[in-house]
């Protein structure tokens, strides 16, 4: 149970705001570091701690892309294929990074290790092509650059 | 003073710290409206800089802030700092070096208005950014500086960072609002204006991060030093994110009007030309996505609003991606309009389904299966969303399809000759 959990951490996020409803974003981001994506346990916490419906919040969900009501990998790779990056090679780094993890974007490797996506401008397109790590940003990625991340992320423990 | 008014952590190491930027000046601003201006008079400066709001749509700062009623409380100040439009990366670099700058702009904002709360709205993918922005408001409410009876005075004002969860639309100003009311980012039916109802029903101040942090040295230095820069109807200094196929991309400080998109893409001071030797501009566009691409014809156009507007485009953000003559338009524009079909919030029909069947046209032309009368196709449909919206975006989505059509109309063609002379195998 979150409120237990994190009753210090809510209560702070609650105190934000002079209306509940506001803590619905921060509150699923709580619930994704905790359950590892948007449970229906997790939404109906938030939905409880809020005063908003659970059905409201389901939409909360869908509607981000952060979000996701689904289990997802350990790390989120999200490679930029929008213009600028697009410019400067980002579709080449997406097939090179479908040939290294064998999965397509969208996809989640077998061990749950990881989760390819493409993305977005992401606020990067000066060090182009641009990719995020667990919301990190990773810049000027090259071929060697995305291997070393893989291999980094993919050590015991990482 | 140095070369930088905004991007001056480039000229001063570890500005983003506050004992640093106090050093510099930092937070006099502030000293000194809370001590020795009413709220009215900061207004009037800002009014009388003629400073002009960073985030797209030019419109006057001072202006916006004297629509706010002064007889309803709660007030607030929200930043937009959602910064989501492709190409646009300036307000991320304000926020990690220089972030004190920002906050001191909406503080001033919050006493112009006499707001007690400013939440400064994060795109969710800033994660590590508003990190730091969190830290320098941690450093600024231990000054003294936020908070209860700040400096000594009367005045309370907090500070909080929300961050957003991935969302283009959320930009907009009132799907902005919605966001961070805990709802969908549904931009919300214009008139009633933020300025009268905007966070949970009460007077809202939203202004862009770069806007912001033009406000202390305007109010520090005056309106009338601010108008030495830039032109008479842009005034001021602007940050240019230059981005695509050009050597240095980067965000470039300068003041409007005073270089063109030649001086910018080539100059030795800004992007010092092109990425591959021996190549020429075959487009560029101004305001990353969103505004009409312009051919190379427009180079020698001077970077300022109307200047932009009169070569028929808009300045917008200021987000100017180069396109060489290596890039094919028709692919180009496929890649803006699929940003926009996955960007609809969906709330009206014309955008929803106007930016479907555009990305299915274009998905069909790239793979070389276009038919004949496609651009007509692509028109009819453009003009079935321009005006029909209840957000500017369905208008933005029929800019890069217009303009390309407009511009590079043989580069559909040649699709179009190729797939009939050369069919691709896959079926339609
Ligand atoms: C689809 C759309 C996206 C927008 N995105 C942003 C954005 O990311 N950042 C921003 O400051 N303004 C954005 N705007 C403009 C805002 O609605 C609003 O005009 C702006 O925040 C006002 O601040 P300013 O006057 O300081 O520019 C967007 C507008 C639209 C229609
Ligand atoms: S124009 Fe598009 S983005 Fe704007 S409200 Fe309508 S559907 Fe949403
Ligand atoms: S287009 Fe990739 S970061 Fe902007």
């Amino acid at each position: 149970m979150l409120r237990e959990k994190y009753k210090q951490e809510i209560e702070a996020i609650l105190a934000r705001y002079p209306v509940k409803r506001s803590a619905v974003l921060p509150l699923l981001y709580l619930v994704q570091r905790e359950y590892g994506y948007c449970t229906e346990e997790g939404i109906r916490e938030v939905a409880e701690i809020t005063g908003v419906s659970p059905t409201e919040v389901r939409e909360v969900v869908g509607f981000y892309t952060l979000f996701y009501d689904h289990p997802i990998g350990r790390h989120r790779i999200q490679i930029c294929d929008d213009l600028p990056c697009a410019l400067r090679g980002a579709d080449d780094l997406v097939a090179h990074a479908t040939r290294r993890l064998g999965i397509r974007p969208g996809e989640t490797t077998p061990d749950g290790r990881f989760t390819l996506e493409t993305v977005m401008c992401i606020g990067a397109c000066h060090r182009a092509p641009a990719m995020q790590v667990d919301l990190e940003f990773v810049e000027n990625v090259t071929p060697e650059v995305f291997d070393r991340v893989v291999e980094e992320l993919s050590r015991d423990g990482a | 003073m140095g070369r930088y008014i905004l991007l001056r952590h480039r000229e001063i190491p570890d500005l983003h710290r506050l004992e640093v930027y106090v050093r510099h000046g930092g937070y006099e601003a502030w000293r000194k409206a809370l001590t020795a201006m009413t709220p009215d008079q900061v207004i009037e400066e800002v009014k009388a800089s003629g400073l002009r709001g960073r985030g797209g749509a030019g419109f006057p700062t001072g202006m916006k802030w004297s629509f706010v009623p002064k007889d309803v409380f709660p007030k607030y100040v929200v930043v937009n700092a959602d910064e989501s439009e492709p190409g646009t990366f300036k307000d991320r670099e304000i926020m990690e070096g220089n972030p004190h700058q920002l906050i001191e702009g909406a503080l001033l904002t919050a006493y112009a208005i006499q707001a007690e709360r400013v939440y400064i709205y994060v795109r969710g993918e800033y994660r590590s950014v508003a990190r730091r922005l969190e830290a320098a408001i941690a450093e600024a409410y231990a000054a003294g500086f936020i908070g209860r009876n700040v400096l000594g005075t009367s005045y309370s004002v907090e500070m909080f960072v929300h961050l957003g969860a991935g969302a283009y639309i959320c930009g907009e100003e009132t799907a902005l609002l919605e966001s961070l009311e805990g709802k969908i980012g549904h931009p919300r039916v214009r008139p009633p204006f933020p300025a009268t109802y905007g966070l949970y029903g009460k007077p809202t101040v939203v202004n862009n991060v770069e806007t912001l942090a033009n406000v202390p040295p305007i109010i520090l230095h005056g309106a009338a030093w601010y108008r030495t820069m830039g032109t008479e109807k842009s005034p001021g200094p602007k940050i240019f994110c230059l981005s695509g196929r050009v050597r240095r991309p980067g965000n470039y400080e300068a003041e409007l009007g005073k270089i063109t998109f030649r001086d910018l893409i080539f100059g030795e001071e800004y992007g010092q030309g092109l990425l591959e030797e021996g190549r020429t501009v075959k487009a560029i566009l101004p305001a990353g996505a969103s505004a009409p691409m312009l051919p190379a014809s427009a180079l020698d156009t001077p970077l300022d609003y109307e200047s932009v507007q009169a070569a028929g485009s808009m300045l917008g953000s200021a987000s100017i991606i180069v396109l060489d003559d290596t890039v094919d338009i028709v692919w180009a524009a496929y890649k803006m309009v699929r940003f926009f079909q996955h960007e609809s919030c969906g709330k009206c029909t014309p955008c929803r389904e106007g930016t479907y069947w555009l990305r299915r046209v274009y998905e069909r032309i790239v793979a070389g299966r276009g038919r004949p009368k496609d651009p007509e196709l692509l028109e009819s449909i453009a003009r079935q969303m321009a005006g029909k919206t209840l957000c500017p975006l369905g208008d933005f989505a029929t800019s890069p399809v217009l303009s390309s059509l407009k511009h590079f109309r043989k580069e559909y063609e040649a699709y179009l000759r190729r797939a009939v002379e050369t069919p691709a195998e896959v079926p339609a």
